[in-house]
Formats: structure tokens, C-alpha cells, sequence
């Protein structure tokens, strides 16, 4: 009935749109001489008509549920509800729900199915009810607006108003629901923190986050400390910069300074491809490619090499991060004016010297910023982990040992068996808050040193 | 002095006779291709020592291509193609035993927007010298760097915050620290591509005024847009007109007396 309810106020929208344009058009065809064009009074109309109508239908859908509950539930013979709780009650009501639905088991009492049969007329009427009032009301709204299509009426401003207002309503929305997330985030960060101390979880040396949910459950005492979690996110990411930085840097100065344009249309393209790669399929190469051959090597070397190492999910990772540094550095380096670069040639320096004594310095600000914002990818990326790094948080900075990171935790504390009053379940929203902090104050250190050095040429 | 080279002075007299000067850069049917298009045919030129020579001519005659030949800048443009021969000193400098890089520590350029390097006062000076190994004590470089700015009349201007930005300087200002950069790796030629055209009357008259100290030492190659600057800072001026040389001359002779009907029409203003 949604559906029904839209389609007409949409196709009588339409009408009114074209209904309008006909209007203005024989004005002018009449010879007056219109404010707006034909299409701006005939759009008026037809957002005058949709957009109340269509908030209208929403509302009706929201709250049509809750009143036939509430006039079902108040609508049943006295006394039948009478030294009920609340969740009797709510029982009662899915009973009667599913009875209106078809389901029904064994005997229901006759009140029962009384009170079904009235839900189920509740709910026909209220629906042929909504279509009944969208379709009159866009077709008033349609009417209203056709009264006021003239030569000095204005309809262009009424449309740009209208339209620049739906701007703004969606940037609004985008901006409330990061707040929704951030505050949920919160809330639940707060109930974990009822449970284990802050000082706990930011200076524990364990994380042993897998405690007994239920009674019967045998598990481990448990520890939240996530000092030894944050250790191997900064050891993976340190592992994937150490890579990804100078290959992204050296590629970018290659194909922005010395390829020679033919280069640098196939391996340009090439470059954005490895940015495309979903990640699921990094991780792929990180277990079956990358972490054996570590292992293989690690063996003829007579070095134990763990199967999940640090080495394999950080390198990886690194080759991930290789195009988003080297697209920025070449951005950073073709904001550099060819002037400087002309410059330093005309003073007899070579093209390295150029490179490395004016458009580097020139455009350091910009690749450390591109560097900041790889650092926070690196930290919250998730795949390639989960897949390739270790679950035992371990405190260590060998490479060659397996540990874990903040996101392989969230996931794992959040599939399987969850309860919402539990510090393992909630351990998860705890570690998405503290990485949310970090990835949000590295990305405003970046945003600033990108903005800073954006002021130098402009 | 300013007030010599303002624009109501008459165009001078002073070029030095012939006889007495040497060619520095001399060139032979020089003919330059961007991809299939040409912007300079079959010019052949010789400038001389210690004079300045001008090229002037309207927007798009080439006079800029042709200036950046001479110390091969055309090369860092990759369709650019250069055809006939250039000898500096005697020699070819499209030689293929001619390092281009060296060739431009001897033919400095100076550009026609200032450009200085985001950094100090200080490194823009002495980064032409570290690059070329010219000194390797900091009394050394401290000297280049004094004598150039010097040479370059901004030291007064600039002594006391050689730590701060080029890039914080006026514009007339960062021109005479571009020329002082030039000047710190010791060229024998400077080539000037409009080095006044994003300056005002006064910077320009600093600058004009510079030009006519350092012709004593170096061999000047200025293009220009305008007329009256080429009248008053230089000795010779050649006329390019759509890719070709129209005529060469004593500034007097060209101004005064052209040989050619289509240098008479551009400086008289007719077209331009």
C-alpha cells in the first residue's frame, strides 16, 4: 500500500508539473511576457505537491503501527490485561499479531481472535486511508500551485529556494548521522567502561577478552588490556609504511618527473588498477602468497617464521598503500609551478638535483599529509588483517611473530555469541572508540598540513 | 640612476662600436619545431661580448623559443626539436659532448615571472654554487652569496633576513633575487625572457638600471615586450616577426632608420 500511496502522489505531482508548464506556456504564447520559464512553474508545482505529501506518507508509515497496537490492545474487553507486566503484554500482542497474520496455534482464546480480526481491518483501513490522504492532499497542493502560475509570479526563486533547502537537508544529513554513529559509539564505550576501569584498558598489558557470556560456559578469567592490540596495529602499520612510503614516493618522482610521456600512460593507469583491488583479495595474497613464502624462506634460514605474521598482513598492506601515497605525492608535486622547476634547470642543477633540492621541499607538506591520511587507512583497515594477521594479542614487536590489531579484535568480539551486557561484547565498541579518536586526530593533522602548504601557491 | 632610464629618455647612443667587440654566441640557420609546427626558421645571429643584445617582436614570434636555445632549456620540453647549430665561444652547445647541464651554469636565465625557490634568502643564493661544488666552506658561501646580492643591488634591501622566505619578498624584490641566483654560479651569459613584464614602473627601473652595471661583466640577452626597454638598456635589437629574423641592428639604427617596412609598422605601433 506504501507503494500505491507513493505512485499516486508522485503521478499526480507529475500532472500538476505538466498541468503548470501548460499554463505558463499559453500565457506566453499569449503574449505576456513571464518572470519564470514554462519549466520552473511547472516544477513548482510539482515539488509544492511532492514534498509535503511525501513527508506526509512517511510520518503515516512510522506511526500507523504504533496506533492500531494501542487501539487493538486498548480496544479488548475490560479486565482481560488486568495484573499483566509489560512483557506479558507485549506477548499477548504478538500473539494476536500472528493470529491476524495466519499463524495460528493450537486454541486461541475467542478474545484473541476478536482482536486479530479488528488489527487486520485496522490495519486495510488505515492504508486505504493513506492512499485516500496523499492523493488528496498533493491534489490540493496541485490546485494551490495552479492558482498561482502568472507572468509576475516568481517562480524560479521558489524552485532554487526549495531545491538549495533539499541541499541543505541532505549535507544535514550526512553531518547526523556521523553524530548518531560517533554517539552510539559512545554510549556503549561508556556501559564498557562501567564494567572495567579505564585505567585498565588503556594500560593493561593483556587482552585476554574471551569470558564466559552465560553461566554454563567454561572461559578464561579475562583481561582487558589493549596495550598489547594497539602494539600490533602500530607494528603492522609501521610494517606497511616502511613499504609503501618509499616505493608510492620513488613512483610518484619516476612518473611525474623523469618517465617519458609514453611510460607514463601505461603505468599510470596500471598504478590505479593495484587501488581498485578490493581488499578481501589482498588478503587472499597476504595468506596464500606472501605469508608461505615468508615461512619457506624463514625456514632455509633456519628462522622460526610464525604463519601469521606481522610481516606478511604489514607488507601486504604496504603494497595496498602504494597508490594512495603515490597519487598524492604526484599531486603534491605537480602543484609545484613549472617555474621552480625551470628555475633550478637554468641554474645548471640536473634533474635530481632538481628533484630532490627544490620540488621535494616544495612539496614535502603535501606528501606528509598524504602519508597521514595512508597511516589512518592502515589503521583501520580491516581485511587484509582479519585475514593475514594473527587473533592472540601478543606484546611484541618482532616482525616475524603473529599479532593482532584493534579491527581483527572488533570483528572477532562481534560475530559469534554476543550479549550486550557483557564486557567482551562491549570490549569491541571500546576499541572502535579509541581507534576512531586516533584516525580522527591523525586525519586533522593531515587535513591541516594539506591546507597549510595548498596556501603557498595559491 | 632611475631618472636615467625613465621612459621619457631618448633612446641612446651608446653602443660601442663594431670593430671592438667579440661574438660570444653566434648561431646559423637555427630552425625549431614544436611537434610538426615551427616557431623559429633559419635564424642566424651573432651577439656579442659584454653587450646587450634585445629581441623583441609581438606575442608568439618566437623571440622566447629562440632565447631558451641558447642554453638548450628547450630541451627539458619534450616535442621541442632544434635543428642548425649554435656556438658558443666556438663552440657547438648541441654538441652531444656538450653537457647541457654545464652548458647552463655558463648561459644563466633569468624568467619571466620571478621565481624564486621556497626557501631562504640564503639557499636560493647558494644553491646554484652547492650544486656546482663552487665552494665548500660556509665563509665561502657566505662571500657568494653577499657578492651576488650585491651585484644584484638588493643586499641593503636584504642583509638582514637573508634567513627569511625568497618567497616573502616584493616582486621586484624576488626578480633581483632571481638575478642575484643567476649571477652566484658566475655565467658569462644571462638570458633574460621578459624579466620586467609581471613588475612595476619603479621595479622595472631597478632592474633596467641593473642591466646596464652587468653588461659590463656578462653578455646580456634580454627579450622584451616592450619597446621602450629595449630602446633604453640595449645595444643591438632584433626584430622577429612569426619565426623569422627581420632585422638585426644597432638599437639607434632600428629604431631611428629600419631597414625593413615591417619593423617600421611594429615600432611605430601599427601592429603588436
Amino acid at each position: 500500500m506504501a507503494l500505491t500511496a507513493f505512485t499516486v502522489l508522485f503521478a499526480v505531482s507529475i500532472a500538476g508539473y505538466l498541468w503548470n508548464r501548460r499554463a505558463a506556456s499559453v500565457l506566453r504564447e499569449g503574449g505576456a511576457r513571464l518572470h519564470s520559464l514554462s519549466g520552473f512553474h511547472g516544477l513548482y508545482s510539482f515539488l509544492t505537491a511532492a514534498i509535503p505529501a511525501v513527508v506526509v506518507v512517511l510520518f503515516w508509515l512510522i506511526l500507523q503501527g504504533p496506533i492500531i497496537d494501542w487501539l487493538v490492545m486498548s480496544g479488548l474487553p475490560a479486565g482481560t490485561l488486568d495484573g499483566l507486566s509489560k512483557g506479558a503484554r507485549q506477548l499477548t500482542l504478538a500473539e494476536i499479531k500472528s493470529i491476524a497474520g495466519g499463524r495460528i496455534f493450537g486454541t486461541p482464546e475467542p478474545w484473541k481472535l476478536e482482536a486479530a480480526e479488528r488489527l487486520n481491518s485496522l490495519r486495510q483501513v488505515g492504508s486505504v486511508l493513506m492512499v485516500i490522504v496523499a492523493a488528496a492532499l498533493s491534489g490540493l497542493l496541485v490546485l494551490l500551485a495552479r492558482q498561482k502560475v502568472s507572468d509576475i509570479f516568481r517562480a524560479r526563486h521558489k524552485v532554487e529556494r526549495t531545491l538549495s533547502g533539499l541541499m541543505i537537508f541532505c549535507a544535514t544529513v550526512a553531518i547526523f548521522v556521523t553524530f548518531g554513529i560517533v554517539a552510539s559509539l559512545l554510549f556503549e564505550t561508556v556501559r564498557f567502561f562501567e564494567r572495567v576501569p579505564v585505567g585498565e584498558f588503556l594500560f593493561g598489558l593483556n587482552w585476554e577478552p574471551q569470558i564466559p557470556l552465560r553461566e554454563d560456559q567454561v572461559a578464561a578469567e579475562g583481561a582487558f588490556g589493549w596495550i598489547p592490540v594497539i602494539l600490533g596495529t602500530i607494528v603492522i602499520t609501521i610494517l606497511a609504511l616502511l613499504l609503501s612510503i618509499p616505493v608510492g614516493l620513488m613512483s610518484a618522482i619516476y612518473l611525474n618527473e623523469f618517465a617519458p610521456k609514453r611510460v607514463r600512460a601505461v603505468a599510470k593507469p596500471i598504478l590505479e588498477i593495484l587501488a581498485g583491488v578490493p581488499t578481501v583479495v589482498y588478503g587472499f595474497f597476504a595468506i596464500l602468497v606472501v605469508a608461505p613464502a615468508l615461512r619457506s624462506f624463514g625456514a632455509s634460514l633456519g628462522i622460526p617464521v610464525s604463519p601469521n605474521t606481522a610481516m606478511a598482513a604489514g607488507g601486504v598492506m604496504g603494497i595496498m598503500l602504494i597508490p594512495f601515497i603515490s597519487s598524492f605525492a604526484e599531486d603534491a608535486l605537480s602543484a609545484v609551478p613549472q617555474s621552480l622547476r625551470e628555475g633550478s634547470l637554468g641554474l645548471g642543477s640536473t634533474r635530481a638535483e632538481m628533484v630532490t633540492k627544490v620540488l621535494f621541499p616544495a612539496a614535502i607538506p603535501g606528501i606528509v599529509g598524504g602519508i597521514l591520511l595512508a597511516v589512518s587507512r592502515a589503521i583501520g583497515e580491516t581485511m587484509i588483517v582479519v585475514m593475514a594477521a594473527g587473533l592472540i594479542a601478543k606484546l611484541t614487536v618482532n616482525p616475524l611473530e603473529s599479532v593482532t590489531t584493534v579491527t581483527v579484535q572488533i570483528v572477532t568480539l562481534l560475530i559469534g555469541d554476543t550479549s550486550f551486557d557483557n564486557p567482551k561484547t562491549l570490549a569491541a565498541f571500546a576499541l572502535g572508540m579509541m581507534l576512531f579518536l586516533v584516525t580522527l586526530v591523525i586525519n586533522i593533522f593531515a587535513i591541516r598540513i594539506v591546507r597549510k602548504y595548498r596556501e603557498i601557491y595559491d | 640612476m632611475v631618472t636615467d632610464s625613465s621612459s621619457t629618455q631618448p633612446i641612446r647612443e651608446t653602443a660601442r662600436p663594431v670593430h671592438q667587440e667579440r661574438t660570444k654566441i653566434s648561431t646559423h640557420e637555427v630552425d625549431v619545431f614544436y611537434g610538426a609546427a615551427q616557431a623559429i626558421r633559419k635564424v642566424s645571429i651573432d651577439l656579442y661580448e659584454k653587450a646587450v643584445t634585445a629581441f623583441i617582436g609581438p606575442s608568439g614570434c618566437g623571440k622566447s623559443t629562440f632565447l631558451r636555445c641558447l642554453n638548450r632549456m628547450n630541451d627539458t620540453i619534450d616535442v621541442a626539436r632544434v635543428e642548425g647549430t649554435i656556438l658558443l665561444d666556438g663552440q657547438d652547445i648541441y654538441d652531444p659532448k656538450v653537457d647541457p647541464v654545464q652548458l647552463r651554469a655558463r648561459v644563466g636565465m633569468v624568467f619571466q615571472k620571478p621565481n624564486p625557490f621556497p626557501k631562504s634568502i640564503y639557499d636560493n643564493i647558494a644553491y646554484g654554487p652547492r650544486i656546482h661544488g663552487l665552494a665548500t666552506r660556509k665563509s665561502d658561501f657566505d662571500d657568494i652569496v653577499e657578492w651576488s646580492l650585491r651585484k644584484a643591488a638588493i643586499w641593503d634591501e636584504v642583509k638582514d633576513r637573508l634567513d627569511q622566505p625568497g618567497t616573502g619578498l616584493s616582486g621586484g624584490q624576488q626578480q633581483r633575487l632571481c638575478i642575484a641566483r643567476a649571477l652566484a654560479v658566475q655565467p658569462e651569459v644571462l638570458l633574460m625572457d621578459e624579466p620586467c613584464s609581471a613588475l612595476d614602473p619603479i621595479a622595472t627601473a631597478k632592474v633596467e638600471e641593473l642591466i646596464a652595471e652587468m653588461k659590463m661583466e656578462y653578455t646580456i640577452v634580454i627579450v622584451t615586450h616592450n619597446m621602450q626597454q629595449a630602446g633604453r638598456v640595449a645595444d643591438r635589437t632584433a626584430f622577429f616577426y612569426l619565426g623569422d629574423l627581420i632585422e638585426y641592428e644597432t638599437t639607434a639604427k632600428l629604431f631611428m632608420n629600419p631597414r625593413e617596412e615591417q619593423t617600421e609598422a611594429y615600432i611605430s605601433g601599427r601592429f603588436g
